[in-house]
């Protein structure tokens, strides 16, 4: 009876791994910002294609989730924060994570061509592409600036809400995508600066250990300043305003004051107390975006009584 | 052992299929909801003909 317990009942997978795979704090990102590009477009849109739209936008979003976890299964197992993941902590078989993710991924896109319009469909398999190959597979073991461009996956779901009511593509989505996208660079570098990953160890190019500390805090405070005439410009569009402007021009102010804290940060300085800055400057960038895009609903919001644009 | 008892699989497994069966059953409201106001309403973003597009 040797091979009695062959079956090892302690790794099978529950419901909730299954979740796991889909990144479920990502998706809330990425379902907050497709509802606010879907708001404030310009062409109004059934509560219930609304509702069904962004489910599957953020399906979709976890379906790029779960195919990247499959790839990375090597890299995650080596790493620290991620070998509790399910892949690599041997509950869920990679297969599995795979036929999951291909699945959901031509569930999602199907379902938003035919609730929305084909144009957001095939725009939701393009950013589902090009997170789970243009990221994960290309660039993220091969450059540096692999955060800068991966951004541009995340920074997509509110050009989809905004294509699911128009169908198509205007400046002001454009906008919003810009304004996630040079937003995740200095987002991220400020957690690679405290969280200490093994990235190096991992086979994984990240900033602090290809170019060193000190060049991160640099790029930081270079991508911050670029941030700030995208956020700013986004108030002179059809779906800026005052409220959007003041709300802007205060939340970059003090984002760039935090990123010339940091890169006048010495390690040592920074060593000494905790990354107290990076941290806080990690916090901050989270209510950053969640604001920017708040104000944006604000504004659109008080269009209902004669308030809000210009 | 009794073969009947609860092993904590058994429980585990339960729970997958109790949340594959509710997400199927959301699924077919989906679709449901979906052709509701797909047919009774007109244009593809289920607006009725008549909406204008707000600037």
């Amino acid at each position: 009876m040797t091979d009695f317990s062959a079956i090892d009942t302690s790794k099978e997978a529950g419901f909730s791994d299954f979740v796991q795979l889909l990144k479920p704090r990502v998706m809330s990102l990425v379902v907050f910002t497709a509802l606010v590009g879907l708001i404030v477009a310009p062409v109004p849109v059934h509560p219930f294609i609304a509702f069904t739209s962004i489910l599957f936008i953020a399906l979709g979003g976890g379906a790029s989730g779960a195919l990247n976890m499959w790839y990375d299964a090597d890299i995650d197992r080596i790493m620290r924060r991620t070998a509790g993941r399910p892949i690599p902590a041997g509950r869920i078989a990679g297969g599995e994570a795979l036929g999951f993710g291909l699945a959901l991924s031509l569930l999602s896109c199907l379902m938003l061509g035919l609730a929305a319009n084909w144009f957001a469909g095939a725009f939701l398999a393009f950013t589902i592409f090009f997170y789970a190959v243009v990221y994960t597979m290309w660039l993220k073991r091969l450059t540096p600036q692999n955060i800068v461009i991966g951004g541009a996956a995340g920074a997509f779901p509110p050009m989809i809400g905004w294509a699911v009511a128009t169908g198509g593509v205007s400046l002001e989505s454009l906008l919003m995508f810009a304004l996630i996208f040079v937003w995740t660079p200095p987002h991220f570098w400020a957690l690679a600066l405290f969280m200490k990953d093994d990235y190096s160890k991992a086979g994984v190019p990240m900033l602090t250990v290809t170019h060193g500390r000190p060049t991160t805090r640099k790029h930081i405070l270079a991508y911050t300043l670029l941030l700030a005439p995208v956020a700013l410009s986004l108030a002179f569009t059809s779906i800026g305003g005052p409220t959007y402007l003041v709300a802007a021009i205060l939340l970059n102010a003090w984002f760039i004051l935090g990123a010339v804290q940091i890169a006048r940060r010495s390690e040592a300085a920074a060593e000494a107390d905790g990354y107290k800055a990076e941290k806080a400057f990690f916090r901050f960038s989270l209510a950053y975006l969640f604001l920017h895009f708040g104000a944006l609903m604000v504004e659109e919001s008080l269009h209902a009584f004669a308030l809000g644009g210009w | 052992m009794a073969i009947h008892k609860e092993h904590e699989l058994h429980s585990r497994r339960w729970g997958r299929n109790l949340g594959l069966g509710l997400a199927l059953g959301l699924f077919v409201a989906l679709v449901f909801g979906l052709t509701i106001v797909k047919v009774s309403r007109q244009d593809e973003h289920g607006n009725p003909p008549s909406a204008k597009a707000t600037p």
